[in-house]
């Protein structure tokens, strides 16, 4: 094998800048010589971005190609433009003759015309827009000559749905441009092996190249000096000690879990802020503008602080983070590792990183996240499943680039790891939708998207809807929201669900975009606001699925380190005691039992189970046993759930827990709760708009998302009753399980403590417990009985009326 | 199921969406928009072609309990003009055999201004019985009237429960039945297309699985953003 050496002014580039070739970059070009797929593991600031383009530029830079030569994909819009920023450095200062361009929804379409005509030699882009490039007449000499494919976060890709859909058009990518070489670059994972597989498929031609490690992170807990709180999630308590960080640090990351609890923190902040520091607030909901001045700001070193979501885990590469603070219980160790890497993007110092739990529970979870961290143990989190809807998607896809032949389709999508094991009755039934809407009623022929040529192949019947598909790509079905504007004329601060703006009267204060606002009313779809002041009691907006999940493996670990005496010792005080307390008046759950205690309460008795299965899996379990001490007589009232248990309460109390717990609640029942549960509907609602079924936009029509929603509820009663097999059903089925992955962790759980259920009849509220009882009222408990519901509704909205008049 | 009283005749509002009128043993529905699911077909959306079959069940289910003498839809009961002929053959079979016995009057709408042919039945503008005007939309004189056309809903929102179900709107003066057709959205009942034909406030009956309940219209809880889009869907039709 020759050795690598770089050419001249590679050589000089990096001497310029004080770097040598390091080992992986080395590889990364030899296995480019050699024509190999790679896989390239490393953690954040590895230089692993430079590793994965340096062979496109070593192969550009003898000047002379046309076409298309490398792609890049990547998760965010940000981080193309990011990364386009990086690959300029090098371009300009060696005078390469490279041109590169980004691709993504925000391309004006001037632009997006010019790049198909001229590719450039590097495209970089994200997985919706690959799929429409694909989807164009010229798709195969756009793509014919291509030599590499790039696919950064890897990681985070390959466990999305969005994911799903890449894996197709690598697979198309395949076969449009042998020649082409895949090359993945992923953040440490647990289980490589599956990259390898979604990578190539033929997983042992996939090279895997280690990164070096970096210096190991520094990472504490910051426990407050006062009081602990036993409940919350927002860790607003601790305010004064993260703005004490900030000010002795040169830039801070905040992190929070939520949107919600980004505005809250960061209002505390400023509330603290007497010296005028400059704070920043950064989440996905904000206007792009307004992220985009954080984000320059930032990278200008002109902040001290910016308080952000996961929309800042990923990718761009700032400078001067020197710590990162993770407020609030980190729930997975692999993301908390990725916030860390935030700080010191350089590999040979350490990043520096603080947890701040928010009650006691969460300093647990965070004692177990630095056990994890030191034991170097991730999250493994399974991937999803090749769905239906996105196959038929994918199909339509490819139809609108010209005529195809199912056999060859079908042994194409075989090659994408998801659908590896993909039945061609699936196939074909995908397909049938696809072609004529899967009804057993044929009464659509005429209305027909595909039909067979004589040759067999399949072609679409109308241009039209090529252009239906192109406004409908993609895998991401977002709730409604709506645009808030400061002032009839004024600027926009970013975007809340339309949910959350039906619950406001005009008056009425909320936070957001880190300010005090009045809500004045509706104007052309969009939220009119002004600012308000003063210390009212504001809504904050929440958005669906904000909460992230406790990792199973995390949740493990917090089990281990009850059941351990022996690592107490290194928790803060008033935690061991809180614990010694549990033990003492009634039992700390030990790995291999469950607990569950009961006790009265103001007249209502209840009734808290330690399953520590992950908040999703215990909403699940609430249902399930609300439904089975109804049947028990036990007159349940409602319950509510966390990450660590769950706390059900009735008017009866429950004798024979055990029975409450049997296996089998998880067989009948679960299956009965799935077939009612909104749950299903919403899935199927996304899968419904991902297949095409129903459009989020029509050409020359504006459709609301509102809409979207109530329509295919309507397709989904209809097809439950007339047609329970239709593909869509069962997409939306498949995809329900594999949501429920945190429901067979219960099952696993329920199984291994059967005939060990603690059962601890208690005559007060014991401390473990007070966490969740104090949530409730906080929780919604969504009903599937409508009659009930509205019952309830009309009911409370009755009473209320009677106080009105008796106060008037 | 609840009875109220229009100018003095008394109605009973069936939590199916229909109304039935015992004095004159009518069964009134509104807004059946058959065939809606073809012609998002022709469209290039191809919804299930169910829903001509799943409204049908229900009204079938309706009439069965009942035994009307006479039955009235108030106008939309085919989604486009191309409805009457894409039903197909058994559906068609068994809307004959509801109407079979029985008074049936078709009152044409605005998706719908055609009676439909050989269906059976009989077609109309309007009607004027006892008092009472039915009609496909409501028109600016109150001197009795049963409507269709807007398709009201109601959302009902407390601290725990939140509710969207379609709804009977009116006064004593005026109803509004919701939409009987198994595809048909809804506009909010607070929206000022249906809120301002009742100068003085209304009621709205909310639709549950056995049985109706009435909200006083200040209880309700208006669906801001979606005045526009919808409404303009209503008025216009999806063509």
């Amino acid at each position: 094998m020759l050795p690598v050496t770089l050419p001249a002014p590679f050589e000089a580039w990096f001497a310029q800048r004080g770097w040598r070739l390091r080992g992986h970059q080395a590889r990364m070009l030899e296995l480019a010589q050699e024509g190999r797929d790679a896989l390239l593991v490393a953690p954040t600031g590895g230089g692993k971005t430079l590793a994965g383009f340096l062979p496109s530029l070593v192969a550009l830079a003898g000047g002379e190609r046309r076409g298309l030569h490398t792609l890049y994909v990547s998760p965010l819009k940000a981080l193309t433009v990011d990364v386009g920023r990086n690959l300029e450095a090098p371009i300009a200062e060696m005078g390469l003759p490279v041109r590169w361009a980004a691709r993504t929804g925000d391309t004006p379409q001037n632009r997006r015309a010019r790049q198909r005509k001229d590719p450039p030699g590097i495209l970089l882009t994200t997985p919706e827009s690959l799929a429409l490039l694909l989807s164009y007449e010229d798709a195969a000499t756009f793509f014919g000559g291509l030599e590499a494919v790039i696919l950064d976060e890897l990681h985070a890709l390959a466990e999305s749905k969005r994911g799903v859909l890449l894996s197709l058009a690598l697979a198309r990518l395949r076969t449009l441009a042998p020649k082409a070489r895949f090359t993945g670059l992923s953040a440490t994972v647990a289980e490589p092996e599956r990259l390898r597989r979604w990578l190539s498929p033929a997983p042992e031609r996939v090279a895997v190249v280690e990164g070096d490690p970096g210096a190991k992170p520094e990472v504490g807990i910051l426990v407050p000096r006062g009081y602990m709180p036993w409940a919350g999630h927002i860790a607003l308590y601790a305010a004064r000690d993260v703005y004490g960080l900030i000010r002795a640090h040169r830039t801070t990351l905040v992190f929070v879990n939520t949107r919600a609890q980004a505005e809250l923190v960061f209002g505390a902040l400023w509330r603290e802020n007497r010296e005028d520091l400059a704070i920043a607030l950064h989440h996905g909901s904000l206007a792009p503008e307004q992220r985009r001045k954080v984000e320059a700001a930032m990278a200008r070193g002109g902040l001290r602080a910016v308080v952000c979501t996961s929309s800042l885990d990923l990718g761009i590469d700032w400078g001067d983070v020197d710590l990162v603070v993770q407020v609030g219980a980190p729930k997975g160790v692999s993301r908390l590792l990725q916030r860390i890497g935030r700080a010191n993007h350089r590999l040979d110092e350490p990043s520096r990183a603080m947890l701040i739990p928010a009650n006691r529970f969460e300093v647990l979870e965070c004692m177990a996240a630095l056990e994890a961290m030191e034991a170097g143990t991730l999250d493994a989190v399974p991937p999803p499943p090749g769905g239906l809807d996105v196959l038929a998607q994918h199909i339509t896809g490819i139809a609108c680039s010209g005529p195809f032949d199912a056999d060859t389709l079908y042994e194409e999508v075989r090659r994408a790891a998801p659908y590896a094991d993909l039945a061609r009755e699936a196939f074909d039934a995908t397909l049938n939708f696809v072609a004529t809407g899967g009804y057993a009623l044929q009464v659509y022929e005429r209305y027909r998207r595909l039909v067979q040529d004589e040759d067999g192949r399949w072609r679409l019947t109308d241009k039209k809807l090529a252009r239906q598909y192109r406004m409908n790509v993609g895998t991401i079905v977002e709730a409604p929201v709506m645009r808030v504007r400061l002032g009839l004329r004024g600027r926009r601060l970013g975007e809340v669900e339309e949910y959350f703006v039906s619950m406001l009267q005009p008056g009425d204060t909320f936070l957001f975009a880190g300010r005090l606002l009045r809500f004045q009313g509706i104007r052309d779809n969009e939220v009119i606001v002004k600012t308000a002041h003063g210390t009212l009691d504001p809504k904050v907006p929440a958005y669906a699925g904000g909460r992230l999940p406790l990792s199973s493996h995390l949740a493990q670990r917090v089990r281990g380190m009850l059941g351990s005496h022996g690592n107490w010792q290194r928790l803060p005080a008033q935690v061991r005691e809180w614990l010694e307390h549990q033990e003492k008046r009634s039992s700390l759950p030990s790995p291999d039992e469950l607990l569950v205690e009961t006790f009265a309460r103001g007249g209502r008795h209840f009734l808290v189970a330690y399953c520590f299965a992950g908040r999703n899996a215990h909403q699940t379990l609430g249902m399930l046993l609300t439904r089975r001490m109804e049947r028990a007589g036990l007159r349940p009232q409602g319950f509510v759930a966390s990450d660590y248990n769950i706390a059900v309460w009735g008017l009866e109390p429950a004798g024979d827990v055990a029975s409450l717990f049997a296996l089998d609640m998880l067989g009948d029942d679960l299956e009965e709760w799935m077939a009612e549960s909104s749950m299903l509907k919403r899935t199927f609602r996304n899968g419904a708009v991902v297949a095409g079924l129903i459009e989020r936009r029509h050409p020359g029509q504006r459709k609301t998302g509102r809409q979207v929603t109530f329509s295919a509820d309507l397709v989904y009663d209809v097809l439950r009753k007339y047609e329970p097999d239709h593909v869509l059903l069962q997409a939306a089925r498949a995809e329900a399980a594999y949501g429920l992955t945190d429901i067979r962790r219960l099952a696993d759980l329920l199984a291994e403590v059967q005939g060990r259920i603690r059962h601890v009849r208690l005559s007060r509220i014991s401390p473990f417990a007070v966490s969740i009882i104090a949530g409730i009222g906080k929780e919604q408990v969504g009903g599937g009985d409508v009659d009930r519901d509205l019952e309830e509704a009309v009911a409370e909205l009755v009473a209320e009326a009677m106080d009105e008049t008796v106060a008037a | 199921m609840a009875e109220i009283r229009v100018r003095g005749v008394r109605l009973v509002l069936e939590p199916c969406g229909a109304v039935w009128w015992p004095e004159r043993r009518a069964l009134l529905v509104a807004d059946l928009h058959f065939e809606k699911g073809s012609a998002y077909a022709r469209r290039g959306a191809l919804l299930p072609p169910w829903d001509t079959a799943a409204t049908l069940a229900r009204l079938e289910a309706a009439v069965e309990r009942r035994a009307p003498k006479l039955v009235v839809s108030l106008g939309d009961a085919f989604h486009d003009r191309h409805g009457p002929a894409s039903l197909m053959d058994g559906a068609r079979t068994r809307l004959a055999a509801l109407a079979r016995g029985r008074d049936w009057l078709w009152l044409s709408g605005n998706h719908d201004p055609l009676p439909p042919r050989d269906l059976g039945g009989e077609a109309a503008a309007a009607l004027e019985l006892d008092g009472l005007h039915l009609r496909h939309a409501p028109g600016p004189d109150v001197a009795g009237e049963i409507a269709g056309h807007l398709h009201p809903k109601a959302r009902l929102a407390t601290s725990r429960v939140r509710v969207v179900r379609p709804c009977f709107a009116g006064d004593g003066n005026r109803l509004l039945l919701p939409a009987f057709g198994s595809f048909t959205g809804g506009l909010n009942a607070l929206h000022p297309a249906i809120a301002g034909l009742f100068p003085a406030g209304f009621d709205a009956w909310l639709l549950g699985e056995r049985r109706v309940f009435r909200v006083p219209h200040a209880r309700l809880r208006p669906e801001q953003a979606l005045y526009h889009t919808l409404h303009e869907e209503l008025e216009h039709g999806s063509e």
